[in-house]
This record gives C-alpha cells, sequence and structure tokens, in this order.
C-alpha cells in the first residue's frame, strides 16, 4: 500500500512515525465499497453516531446525576428545571435509547434479508450480536437510574429472573442487588455499569468495524465484488451519502426531543419508586416489549418450570443469533434472489411486531396464545425454517457481477436496480 | 415503503401500552399549550396558581417547585416577593444551634402542607395526597386528566359500595377516590375578575399544573423550531451535494 502523497510537511513528519493519515487514507479514500448500497446501509453509521451521541450526553448527566435512592429521583428533575439546558440533555439521551434501538434493529434487519452474516462475515455479525446485548444490558441499567416507580420494579422483574437458575438462583440475585432487595446499593452499581458498558461496546464495535474492513461491505445483490468497476472509493461517495441520511434521521429524532420527548416513555416513570406500591402494570420500554412477551408466554416445558424456561427462551431469541451463519444453509445472501426466504423474512418482521403487542398487554385472553404461538414462531423461524428453506428452496440466478447488474437498468429480470435504489 | 412500514410498526409498538385498562374516556380538552407552538396562558396559569395556594395547598406538596420558578408564568419580582413572604419557612440552625421561623424568600422551595407523608396520612383519614409537580406527566391523559378528575364526582352507580370516606370519581382507577371534591365553583375570587366557575378553575389549574410539570416547554419547542430549520436546510444541502457527487456513478 502506497502512502498516500502527503504534501504538509508536519503531516509527513508525523505520518513517518504515526501512521494515522495513511491509515485514514486507506480506510476512507481507499476503501473499496460496492458501488450499489442502497440507503439500507445508512443505519450501521447511524448506529455509531448514535453511541456517540449517547456517551456525550451521557457524560454530562453524569456531572448532574446523584446515584442514590433519596435523590436521584430529584436530581434528574434539577436537571430538567435548573441546569441551563439539562432538558435537552436529558430528553436527547432519553429518546435517544429509544432511535439507537430503532436505528439498530433496523441495521439486524437489513443484515437478515440480504444474507450479511454469511461467509466470509460470521464474525462480523457475532460482534454485532454482541453489540446488541451489551446495549439491552446497558438501556436496562441506564432506564433504573432515574428511580421512578418503572425504573425500580423494572430492576426488580428483571434481577429476580435470575432466582429462576436451580440452586443457585436467589444467591445470584442477592449477589446481583447487593442486599436483600433492589435499593441503594443496586443503584449505585448500576450507575457505575451504565457508565462503563458504553466503553466496552465502543471496544466491540472497534473489532466489529476490523471485522468489516477485512471483507468490506455486503450489497443488496449479496454477491462479491470481482473487480474495479464494481466498487467505488468510501468517500466521498458514502460519506456524503451517509451524511444526507443522518440528516434526514436527525431531523426525525429532533421532532420527538423536541415536539414530544415523552411520547416513548410510561408516565409512570415520573412517579419517584415506592418500594411499598406495586404499578398496576410493569412494563419495559417499546424495545423490550417483544422479548418480554418471549418471557412471559413459555409455559411449563416438560419439567422445566415455566419462569425457569421463560428466562432460557429470553436468553435463547438473542442467542439463536449467534449460530444464524450455519442455520441458514443457503448459499445465496441476498433475499432478492430466494423467491421464498423474501417472503418469510417478512413473517418474521410481523412475528416480531406481533411479540411487542402481546408483550404491552397483561397475558390475558388471546394475548396468551397469541404470545405462545408468536414465540413458538420465533424460534422455529430460525431453528427449522432457515435450514429447510436453504436445502428445498431454488434461488434465483444470480448476476454476474454487480457492475453488469446495475448498468443493465430496466428490463433486469433479477430485481437489480441502480444504486440508488430506494424500497 | 418498507421504511415507512417498518418505522410505523416500531411506533406503533411504543403506542401501544397507553390504553391497557377501560375507564371513561376522557374528553379532550384544548390548551394553549397544544401543538408545535403552543405557549402557556400566562393568565390561566396564574389564576391556576390561585387556585393551588387557596385550595389545593392545603393538602398536596410541589415539592420540586421554587417560589422564583412562578417567574415563568409572568409573576413579577415584587410579586414573587411578595407571594414567598407569606410563607413560614423553618431555617437553621442558627448559631443558638437552634430551627427557627422566618418569611419565605424567592429562592424557597415551595412550603409542603405537612412535615412528612406520616403527618398527612394521619390528618387524612391515612390518605396521602401526590405531590403534584409532575402529576401532569405523571398520569395518562396529562391535562385532560387532573381536568377531567376534578369535575368527576358523581354519585356512585346503584349497587356499588363504597368504602369509608371514598368518593365516587369517573375519571379515577377503580373510582374510588379519597379525595373529597376540592373544587365546586367560586371556590377562589380570581383577582383578574374571571368569573370563578368550576369547569374555569380546573382548566386553569391544569394549565397551571402543566407549566409546573415542564417549566422549560417554551423553551424547548422554540429552541426545536429553530433546530428543525436548520436541519431541513443541512439535509437539503446534503441531498444536493450527494446528488452531485453521485451523478457521475448513475
Amino acid at each position: 500500500m502506497a502512502a498516500a502523497p502527503q504534501q504538509n510537511k508536519i503531516v509527513r513528519w508525523i505520518d513517518h512515525r504515526l501512521p494515522i493519515f495513511t491509515f485514514m487514507q486507506h480506510e476512507l479514500n481507499e476503501y473499496p465499497t460496492p458501488r450499489n448500497l442502497s440507503y439500507w446501509w445508512n443505519f450501521g453509521s447511524l448506529s455509531g453516531i448514535m453511541l456517540v451521541i449517547m456517551i456525550v450526553t451521557g457524560v454530562f448527566l453524569a456531572m448532574q446525576y446523584t446515584p442514590n435512592v433519596n435523590m436521584a429521583f430529584d436530581s434528574v428533575e434539577r436537571i430538567m428545571r435548573d441546569v441551563n439546558f439539562g432538558w435537552l440533555l436529558r430528553y436527547l439521551h432519553m429518546n435517544g435509547a429509544s432511535f439507537f434501538f430503532i436505528v439498530v434493529y433496523v441495521h439486524l434487519f437489513r443484515g437478515l434479508y440480504y444474507g450479511s452474516y454469511k461467509e466470509p462475515r460470521e464474525l462480523l455479525w457475532m460482534l454485532g450480536v454482541v453489540i446488541l446485548l451489551l446495549m439491552m444490558a446497558t438501556a436496562f441499567m441506564g432506564y433504573v437510574l432515574p428511580w421512578g416507580q418503572m425504573s425500580f420494579w423494572g430492576a426488580k422483574v428483571i434481577t429476580s429472573l435470575f432466582s429462576a437458575i436451580p440452586v443457585v438462583g436467589d444467591s445470584i440475585v442477592r449477589w446481583l442487588w447487593g442486599g436483600f432487595s433492589v435499593d441503594n446499593p443496586t443503584l449505585n452499581r448500576f450507575f457505575s455499569l451504565h457508565y462503563l458498558l458504553p466503553f466496552v461496546i465502543v471496544g466491540v464495535v472497534v473489532l466489529h468495524l476490523v471485522a468489516l474492513h477485512q471483507h468490506g461491505s455486503n450489497n443488496p445483490l449479496g454477491i462479491d465484488r470481482k473487480g474495479p468497476q464494481d466498487s467505488i472509493p468510501f468517500h466521498p461517495y458514502y460519506t456524503v451519502k451517509d451524511m444526507f441520511g443522518l440528516g434526514v434521521f436527525l431531523i426525525i429524532y429532533a421532532a420527538f426531543v423536541f415536539y414530544m420527548p415523552n411520547a416513548l416513555g410510561d408516565p409512570q416513570n415520573y412517579v419517584q419508586a415506592n418500594p411499598m406500591q406495586t404499578p398496576l402494570e410493569i412494563v419495559p420500554e417499546w424495545y423490550f416489549l417483544p422479548f418480554y412477551a418471549i418471557l412471559r408466554s413459555v409455559p411449563d416445558i416438560l419439567f422445566i418450570p415455566a419462569k425457569l424456561a421463560g428466562v432460557l427462551c429470553l436468553f435463547g431469541a438473542i442467542g439463536v443469533l449467534f449460530f444464524l451463519p450455519w442455520l441458514d444453509t443457503s448459499r445465496v445472501r441476498s433475499a432478492r434472489f430466494r423467491p421464498v426466504y423474501k417472503w418469510v423474512f417478512w413473517l418474521l418482521v410481523i412475528d416480531v411486531a406481533v411479540l411487542g403487542y402481546c408483550g404491552a398487554h397483561r397475558p390475558e385472553g388471546w394475548f396468551i396464545l397469541a404470545g405462545r404461538l408468536s414465540t413458538l414462531y420465533y424460534f422455529v423461524h430460525f431453528i427449522i425454517l432457515f435450514p429447510v428453506i436453504g436445502w428445498l428452496e431454488r434461488p434465483l440466478p444470480l448476476p454476474t457481477s454487480i457492475a453488469a447488474a446495475v448498468t443493465r437498468k430496466g428490463g433486469a429480470p433479477l430485481g437489480a436496480a441502480s444504486p440508488m435504489e430506494k424500497h | 415503503m418498507r421504511a415507512l412500514a417498518l418505522a410505523v410498526a416500531l411506533f406503533a409498538l411504543a403506542v401501544v401500552p397507553a390504553g391497557a385498562q377501560e375507564e371513561t374516556p376522557l374528553p379532550k380538552q384544548s390548551w394553549s399549550f397544544d401543538g408545535p407552538f403552543g405557549t402557556y396562558d400566562r393568565a390561566a396559569a396564574q389564576r391556576g396558581f390561585q387556585v393551588y395556594e387557596e385550595v389545593c395547598s392545603h393538602c398536596h406538596s410541589m415539592n420540586l417547585l421554587h417560589y422564583r420558578d412562578l417567574e415563568g408564568i409572568g409573576y413579577s419580582e415584587d410579586e414573587i416577593k411578595a407571594i414567598a413572604a407569606a410563607q413560614q419557612v423553618t431555617d437553621g440552625p442558627n448559631d443558638q444551634g437552634e430551627m427557627y421561623q422566618r418569611p419565605g424568600r424567592p429562592s424557597d422551595a415551595f412550603v409542603p402542607p405537612f412535615a412528612n407523608p406520616e403527618a398527612a396520612r394521619a390528618a387524612l383519614n391515612g390518605a396521602l395526597p401526590p405531590d403534584l409537580s409532575l402529576i401532569i406527566k405523571a398520569r395518562e391523559g396529562g391535562p385532560d386528566y387532573v381536568d377531567g378528575l376534578l369535575q368527576g364526582y358523581k354519585n356512585p352507580p346503584a349497587g356499588m359500595k363504597m368504602a369509608d370516606n371514598m368518593q365516587y370519581n369517573e375519571y379515577f382507577t377503580g373510582h374510588q377516590i379519597a379525595m373529597p371534591p376540592p373544587l365546586a365553583g367560586d371556590d377562589v375570587k380570581f383577582a383578574d375578575g374571571t368569573k370563578a366557575t368550576l369547569t374555569q378553575e380546573a382548566h386553569d389549574v391544569a394549565t397551571f399544573l402543566t407549566w409546573a410539570s415542564e417549566p422549560t416547554m417554551e423553551e424547548r419547542k422554540f429552541t426545536g423550531a429553530k433546530v428543525l430549520i436548520f436541519l431541513l436546510v443541512m439535509t437539503g444541502v446534503l441531498y444536493g451535494a450527494k446528488r452531485q457527487i453521485w451523478a457521475a456513478v448513475h
């Protein structure tokens, strides 16, 4: 790799000792990217930007927040009322969590649709699942910090899950709490970990990017780049496309932050935590609802009690994602060339939406049945349909190259479209 | 289209928890602070504060508010000083090590009616009146709920057995509320001469409480307009840049 032609003497001096300019040249200006990425590919960089927004707003919030059961709630309100632009920081952070999950979920489903988890991107995908798990832990602990009613009872319900583990369960719960109930030690450690985990996420994101840059982005056609005619440099093409996408995203995000900042939250969390009074409904934030539905839907399975079975399925729902690269037996990546999977993919989207809907309601009446069926389908989708469809499906012929597919506009029977394609 | 469908699905999930239980639907009121350009009606908020002072504050605290905050609904510095000075605040200890009473200052928090929850319960048949600082944000329906609740007292339906010291209220969860009807109309004499009907009092106090829940709302909406204008222009320019740069690739 030839060093970048650096004109500036100082730049050359630095680069000779610490090759950051060469690195940037290599990873941005020369980094070859498929020329046909659609706007679905914006959500990776959006996730990274959300992570930065969350860390920056979070660091400033932590300067004013007090992690003590008697002061936490009031300190958050002090941020809202008395700290200059405190309301902005707090609403950016609070709604940021929701938008971070929206962006990451779209990113994940994009990977599922276009087979981005397949050879040679298995580790890239698995690192993504690790990031998702870390995000969930971080979001859960962050939600506890304002010490509202839902913070407290959510913390109680979720930490109590570990009591389902046979023999050592109760000891684990006490160890997590740092006492015999959710109390000040719990709040303190959650604050500490909530501050720590985002930086762990940054570390895993770096690995995620290293793995990405090894083979480059997948693309809507799911075929490899075969030569220079198939790719364009990341900069300026995708920097400008990502920036434009960021603009659109920020408009929606800002609309929520400035005009409906509490639309995605629960009013109960504006009531200070009261260990003596259980709210009528304990519901997590929307981004956890599908998992909450799985937890509550699972009945006794043989000798496994419902609670333990629910917990196992809850973790299994994420765990199964680690095995996707091997559960999917189709060698074709993009659903565009998979006539059966293309439709089955949408069943999963609907299934997760149904799960979310069930998670928001008490498991009564038909919600029980809907919850159980959609939980069952979730696992059937990955464990049975994924391998079976791969075996039985006859994929459509793949285009010979990205450039060939892209330049043959219009009458192409492949559904392959221009790089500007919007869905 | 798919993006839109997905977004709709995701937001649908978020909105779902709202209507979890069947209740009498709240009448939707029109508020001065509705919509992206809505602001607090200062006169209504001041009347609402008067209702709070003269009626609600006998039982309900507003611990998150300070007298200085009242500037936000248009009171002048002198008016605020007078409002604060009308209250006795416990301060200290002094150099003798004793607590003492002094007139309130603008920097003081609203003086609560009871020293602690136990005192409140002892005085009020065991019921604990909630703090009102955040009541609008802490209830489904917000200002509509408070407005409805204050006017929602009815005779219990035939056959319904009421517990001791409980009142029937249409909009309260379970319909049995410990708070006796706080307003009946003509509970206060409004300084600005507005007729103090029950509807007027309820509407004004809900306006005041909404301001108390979210005193930075006007700043938020105003900042939001500037941010959105900036973002729209920036995104437009970026779209142009994107078209320009990609023109060669197409």
